[in-house]
């Protein structure tokens, strides 16, 4: 049965329950504060202000949402660049995570931005401005959501008995993933460098010319802290095995890269003489630390072989993991930015409820597509192979 | 045995390639460095010199007035123009410094001072690098910062760019804009310049050509300070001499905007410190020339990514139909071992 790992298989069972329910209305409420937001202005709904031009919705929305989409790239990459083919039943529940991730993202980025009938602007040579981060990373993230939907696709053609469709795509589906490896580097590194412009304004211990390496070596790994927690979010909810021995190696290649990006952070703030600003008695200081901490603590939590069998701390790790990432990304565009004194920026509830808005939308559309196509791997097939 | 069929050792393969691709990046000498941009040789701006200023705020009145902005405020009962700091609809300001009893003007210990507020017109600015659809531009003869709403997709990144926080944006509309100083370019077809200078009584803002102006500047620094000296009004580079006699200041021994990020057009001279004052400290090099420096590195050309994407491509041939995406219909090298 050398095929069984890789057979996956809607979950099927119920689309209306208590979980889609709670989605749906958080969804709609969602709905309410937007007709607000396009009727008024940003301001009607939102607390920016031009201390604080960027909030939540580009913060949390993008620069986190994003970052937590990158699941679907980290787990490709080890499959099909590093050719570790035995990950292969993490990929389509990854990267379906990653798909409504980043397509959020950039309907967030629609929403927040003030003038957005000329959004397309950005795409339009006469316009378009190369020299711009943001150009990049708007540029770069939209090509990917295309990839992602022609990676995905063969999810929705095999449902659909569209076989034929489906060989062609097969064909060419290596340039597809090359493609969809190659556009998160480039964004994720990228929305580092969209706080380089902002200079002084960003404290010294998140301004650095090495942004790119360290926003993409944080989004990789966590990456894999998704598909950690995902796992085991996916297995106690759906009442199924935890691939402990996916996971396990997995998390291994984790360590290894948060290894690398903490000798890359550290050595930076070293080197640039900036760590004394972690010694102030200041909050910013603190947040550092709390975000340091984070990215530390999988080291302790899995450290060992015995640990990385035991899912709860797999689940732990893979939380602090994400914690670690949503700290670095806090600090460097609201905590540790300062335009001077007399602002402030703390979210509004409607400004909250839209964000988490865009989550329900992940997690309806999650249980919706894992329920009716083959995502998962399939159980039976799974457990008869590793019984 | 082939190789693609041991996969430790493609494993291995594909991490070379990787690393390949990360050695490269790193020791890629940085080509497309960017350096700092200098002020173009025409330069227009103004010299604000916080000595001079008497805080009559004529400067905030014209300026709304050129600009066709609404009053704006900030008290109970909404009688006078009262903002409390730029905004999308007041372009310029005069802010005070204050500090114990405020006996003395210009004195750091209890004193006061003023300070204009508005766009700096930067050498290399960073609202211009910052903007994705070129809404923000510089004018390669005059320097002007310019903004033009019919490209702006209002992203608001050159709000978070902009060292001294100028653009703001309107976020009481629901089509908001961007609103700067852009040095009253729309008034110079009729004979005009900044109505800001040309409202000022006594000098204390100046417009003219940078060059001029920081040679002013210079000279000012030079005086001693309390004597008389002379002190332009107006146009400092054109039009009729306005100038009246007055006592120098103690200025601080700086022309802000001299090197500040590359150098502004527009210039302050003040007996305060600039930091109490509200004008941050900025380096010599911009942080416009950072970041572009860093996006030209890693795109230029799209060099890298073709490199990477050709590494990455040549690994994913390999191995994505050994991995098999098809979900057992066929077309598995594995499945058919
Ligand atoms: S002061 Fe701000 S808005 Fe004006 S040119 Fe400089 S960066 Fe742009
Ligand atoms: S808000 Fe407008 S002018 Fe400012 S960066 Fe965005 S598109 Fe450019
Ligand atoms: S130059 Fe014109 S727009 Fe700029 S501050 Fe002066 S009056 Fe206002």
């Amino acid at each position: 049965m050398a095929h069984s790992q890789h057979l996956a298989a809607p979950v099927g069972g119920r689309l209306l329950n208590n979980a889609t329910l709670v989605a749906g209305v958080l969804i709609a409420i969602m709905a309410a504060v937007l007709l607000a937001r396009f009727i008024f202005g940003l301001g009607a709904v939102t607390h920016l202000n031009d201390g604080y031009p960027f909030g939540i919705w580009i913060v949390v929305d993008v620069v986190i949402g994003s970052a937590f989409a990158c699941g679907g790239f980290s787990v490709a990459m080890l499959v099909y660049i590093f050719n570790r083919g035995e990950y292969h039943p993490l990929v389509r529940p990854a990267l379906l995570a990653s798909l409504f991730g980043y397509t959020l993202a950039g309907i967030s980025v629609i929403i927040d931005l003030g003038r957005y009938v000329n959004f397309w602007h950005i795409y339009w040579p006469g316009y378009a401005n190369i020299n711009s981060v943001m150009f990049e990373v708007a540029v770069c993230i939209t090509a990917y959501v295309a990839v992602m939907w022609i990676e995905f696709a063969p999810v929705f053609l095999e449902k659909f008995g569209l076989h034929d469709i489906r060989k062609k795509l097969d064909k060419a589906l290596f340039v597809v993933v090359a493609l969809g490896t190659l556009l998160p580097m480039m964004h994720q590194s990228s929305i580092g460098t969209l706080l380089v412009v902002m200079g002084t304004q960003v404290n010294p211990l998140w301004q650095t010319q090495m942004l790119p390496l360290i926003y993409l070596l944080t989004a990789i790994s966590m990456g894999y802290g998704v598909v950690l927690f995902e796992s085991c979010v996916a297995a106690s909810g759906y009442r199924r095995k935890i691939e402990t021995h996916l996971l396990d190696p997995m998390a291994k290649v984790m360590l290894g890269v948060l290894a690398a990006y903490l000798v890359v952070r550290f050595g930076d703030l070293l080197v640039r003489g900036a760590l004394g600003e972690a010694f102030k008695p200041t909050f910013v200081a603190l947040s550092f630390w709390v975000e340091n901490f984070c990215f530390a603590a999988p080291f302790l939590l899995i450290g060992n072989a015995a640990a990385r069998r035991n899912p709860a701390k797999l689940f732990l790790a893979g939380v602090a993991i994400m914690f670690g990432g949503v700290f670095l990304r806090l600090n460097g565009f609201l905590i540790g930015y300062d335009t001077g004194p007399g602002w402030n920026y703390f979210p509004s509830a409607p400004e909250l409820l839209v964000t988490i808005g865009m989550f329900s939308i992940e997690v309806l559309g999650y249980i919706v597509i894992t329920r009716t196509f083959p995502v998962l791997p399939r159980e039976e097939a799974y457990i008869k192979a590793h019984a | 045995m082939r190789a693609d069929e041991n996969p430790r050792r493609n494993f291995l393969k594909g991490c070379v390639a990787a690393g390949g691709v990360a050695a490269a990046s790193a020791v890629a000498p940085p080509v497309a460095a960017r350096e700092t941009r200098q002020r173009p040789p025409e330069a227009l701006g103004l010299l604000f010199d916080a000595t001079l200023c008497v805080g009559c705020k004529a400067c905030v009145a014209a300026c709304k007035q050129a600009n066709e902005n609404p009053a704006e405020f900030s008290t109970v009962d909404p009688l006078w123009d009262t903002p409390l700091d730029t905004s999308a609809r007041t372009y310029n300001l005069i802010k005070m410094y204050r500090h114990g009893t405020m006996e003395t003007k210009d004195a750091e210990t209890n004193g006061y001072a003023f300070m204009k507020t508005s766009c700096m017109h930067c050498a290399d600015p960073s609202c211009v690098s910052a903007c994705p659809v070129s809404a923000m531009t510089k004018d390669a003869a005059t320097g002007i910062v310019e903004y033009n709403p019919e490209a702006c997709i209002g992203c608001r990144y050159c709000v978070a760019a902009c060292p001294f926080g100028i653009p703001k944006y309107q976020y009481d509309s629901a089509y908001g804009k961007i609103g700067k100083c852009e040095l009253c370019r729309h008034r110079t077809k009729d004979g005009h310049y900044s109505a800001c200078a040309e409202v000022c009584p006594t000098g204390a803002t100046l417009y003219g050509k940078t060059a001029d102006l920081l040679a002013e500047a210079k000279r000012r620094l030079a005086l001693k300070p309390g004597s008389i000296a002379r002190f332009p009004r107006g146009n400092l580079s054109g039009g009729p001499d306005q100038s009246y006699e007055a006592y120098a200041g103690t200025y601080k021994q700086h022309v802000y905007g001299d090197t500040e990020y590359g150098g502004t057009q527009v210039l302050k001279l003040s007996a305060v410190d600039f930091e109490k004052v509200g004008m941050p400290y900025l380096p010599p090099e911009a942080a416009a020339a950072h970041s572009e420096t860093l996006q030209h590195t890693l795109y230029g050309g799209l060099a890298m990514p073709v490199v990477v994407l050709g590494a990455l491509t040549w690994a994913a041939r390999r191995n994505v139909h050994r991995g098999g995406d098809s979900n057992g219909d066929g077309g598995s090298k594995e499945g058919e071992k």
